[in-house]
């Protein structure tokens, strides 16, 4: 067997009817969202307070229990851990709900390639457009945390392309998995996926709490690898090992881009 | 970058042109909805695809509009190849797409904002060719309304102006009127006339022959994805019909149509006045074609046949694609 006929491979590289993917245009497809969420600010300012809620709730209420986590006052440790899960919920949210409304009912992605624009300029217009929408939430979270006094240093500024870079690893892979969905039903695998993912990746506890194979399993999930960054970054504990969580989310943004793509071409390009 | 072409070079030339689809189910049979088309799109006029549903016009228009990779023969368009250039074709062509594909979220100005902007037309140009082509569409009333609530004419017209936004060289109108009001189909046709007469090539799709007629220098009749006959609409008629056509109605179910049928039979060919041509049967009537529909009304008469209803009429391309298939446009 040669490597071509490998599914992921054929996916990533397979002939394309219509030349290049494109990407350079995918700034309008910013254009157009900006144009439609002006109306729409009043939903856009929700998704800022789930994280304050969270971390009201269980970082201050359960820190006054619990003392100190790893070292750090509990709200400290937790903070970090509640940017992560914020970022990429932004970005799920909007990647996976609205585009795969946009696929089955709205047509406009049909509209979009009548013109000079590509599939490639979609799928990066709609993920960069879903990780922009998680960034402000992260930049106000980032800045309550400022101001609460939960960041312990200067390397925190990076925190906040870290939380770009989950946004739109999370986009990009909501994307692509929206892309194979049927029905709304099936969006219940998406919560089923989310769920785990956000109680167990570290975010409110230190991995050491699991045994040897359980902790094996949590650091292959991509959710751990932002919380890890971000937490290092905000608690000011930076190391070389990072650089492998910012490879895993860029790796996994990637695939996720190309492989919405080439679904889109597949879906829309009949 | 100036593409070099003559200026009597077509604009559009598919050889051998097909589409099939492969099997919707594993194991399950690819289907051709193109079979091998050829036709050529001159610079100026105003080309039509008439055939009934499942012709394969959508499928060929959608190739042309380069959103359908072609499964074979050749298309070149604009003297590029779709598989090749389709950014570049795509940037000079206007598409108004069998289903309304407007931007529901948008207002009606912004639907055409954000096209142009797909385009990558500056602002200030996008706004004065809007204020331009909803004026030209009849919306300019409209501009700050949601499309939602626009009737079905005016959101057929909202995309007309939109798919003029970057002042096309081509404009692909895939059954433009189809769902229309007569009032609002009539507004449509005048609309497109206008654009003919400022120079705009057209290539659009019908099953309403009168559409085919008013508006087509040029068309092809299109079945099972081939293409059945080329010509002007009048030259279609003349080639396959005869001037005049003789209509005539039976009782449902008195064994009249049966009766008349037969005798009718005997007037094909007879070389006297009122002779027909030759008749075709459709299951509420049967047509007689003659060249003098009321000398054939006479002789229909004249052989005993006493129908309920008669009618005399021109020959439209109706006829043709009767002749030319066996089957009516519009079922
Ligand atoms: N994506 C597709 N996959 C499989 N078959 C298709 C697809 N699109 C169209 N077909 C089939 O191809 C044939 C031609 O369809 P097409 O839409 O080109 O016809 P049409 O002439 O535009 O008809 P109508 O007047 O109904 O719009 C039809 O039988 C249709 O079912
Ligand atoms: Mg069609």
């Amino acid at each position: 067997m040669t490597t071509t006929e490998l599914p992921l491979t054929r996916l990533l590289l397979g002939r394309r009817a219509f030349g290049p993917m494109g990407g350079a245009k995918a700034p309008v497809l910013i254009e157009r969202n900006v144009l439609v969420y002006r109306r729409l600010w009043l939903m856009l300012a929700s998704g800022f307070f789930e994280p304050v809620f969270y971390l009201l709730s269980i970082g201050v209420g359960l820190g006054k229990l619990t003392g100190a986590v790893d070292g750090v006052p509990y709200t400290d440790y937790v903070a970090p851990g509640l940017l992560a899960v914020s970022a990429m919920n932004g970005a799920v949210f909007d990647s996976t709900f609205n585009v795969f409304f946009k696929l089955k009912y709205g047509r406009i992605y049909d509209a979009m390639l009548a013109t000079p624009l590509r599939v490639g300029d979609i799928a990066l217009g709609e993920i960069t457009w879903a990780q922009l929408r998680g960034l402000i939430y992260s930049a106000a979270f980032l800045a309550i945390m400022v101001v609460g006094g939960l960041v312990h240093s200067w390397w925190a500024l990076l925190a906040l392309p870290v939380t770009v870079l989950i946004g739109f690893a999370f986009g990009a892979v909501g994307m692509a998995c929206t892309s194979f969905m049927r029905s709304w039903q099936d969006f219940d695998l998406v919560t089923l996926a989310l769920m785990p993912m956000f109680l167990f990746s570290g975010a409110f506890y230190p991995l050491s709490v699991y045994s040897h194979w359980v902790r094996v399993l949590i650091e292959t999930l991509p959710l751990y690898h932002g919380i890890d960054l971000l937490r290092s970054l905000t608690l000011g504990r930076v190391h070389v090992g990072l650089l492998w969580d910012v490879l895993y989310l860029v790796v996994m943004a990637g695939i996720g881009a190309v492989v919405a793509a080439r679904r889109l071409e597949r879906l829309l390009l009949t | 970058m100036a593409q070099i072409t003559s200026a009597d070079a077509p604009l559009i030339k598919a050889v051998g042109l097909r589409k099939v689809f492969p099997p919707a189910k594993r194991g399950g049979e690819p289907f051709t909805a193109v079979d091998g088309v050829d036709f050529e799109l001159r610079r100026g006029e105003v080309f039509g695809f008439l055939g009934p549903n499942g012709a394969g016009k959508s499928s060929t228009m959608r190739m042309i509009g380069c959103v359908s990779p072609i499964s074979g023969g050749e298309l070149t368009i604009l003297g590029m190849d779709p598989r090749v250039d389709s950014s570049r074709i795509k940037a000079r062509l206007g598409v108004v797409p069998q289903e309304d594909s407007l931007d529901l979220e948008l207002r009606v100005r912004e639907n055409l904002l954000i096209y142009g902007r797909y385009f990558g037309l500056k602002r200030a140009e996008i706004a004065e060719r809007t204020a331009e082509l909803l004026e030209f569409v009849q919306l300019a009333d409209r501009a700050e309304s949601t499309v939602e609530p626009l009737s079905g004419g005016m959101k057929r017209r909202l995309t007309i102006a939109r798919s003029l936004i970057n002042s096309p060289e081509i404009l692909i109108l895939d059954e433009p009127t189809t769902g229309l009001d007569p009032q609002a189909r009539h507004v449509v046709w005048d609309r497109l006339f206008r654009l003919k007469q400022a120079g705009t090539t057209l290539v659009l799709t019908t099953h309403y022959m009168d559409e085919a007629e008013q508006l087509c220098d040029r068309l092809v009749v299109m079945d099972h994805g081939r293409i059945a006959a080329e010509g002007s609409p009048r030259d279609l008629i003349e080639r396959y019909s005869t001037r005049e056509v003789l209509e005539i109605r039976f009782a449902p179910g008195s064994g009249d149509h049966e009766s008349a049928l037969a005798k009718a039979e005997g007037l094909i060919g007879t070389g006297e006045r009122g002779s027909i041509d030759r008749l075709e049967e459709l299951p509420d009537r049967i047509l007689l074609y003659s060249d003098d529909g009321e000398a054939a009304l006479a002789a229909v008469h004249g052989s005993g046949i006493t129908p309920l209803a008669s009618l005399v009429r021109r020959s439209s391309l109706e006829d043709v694609f009767l002749h030319l298939t066996g089957r009516t446009l519009v079922d």
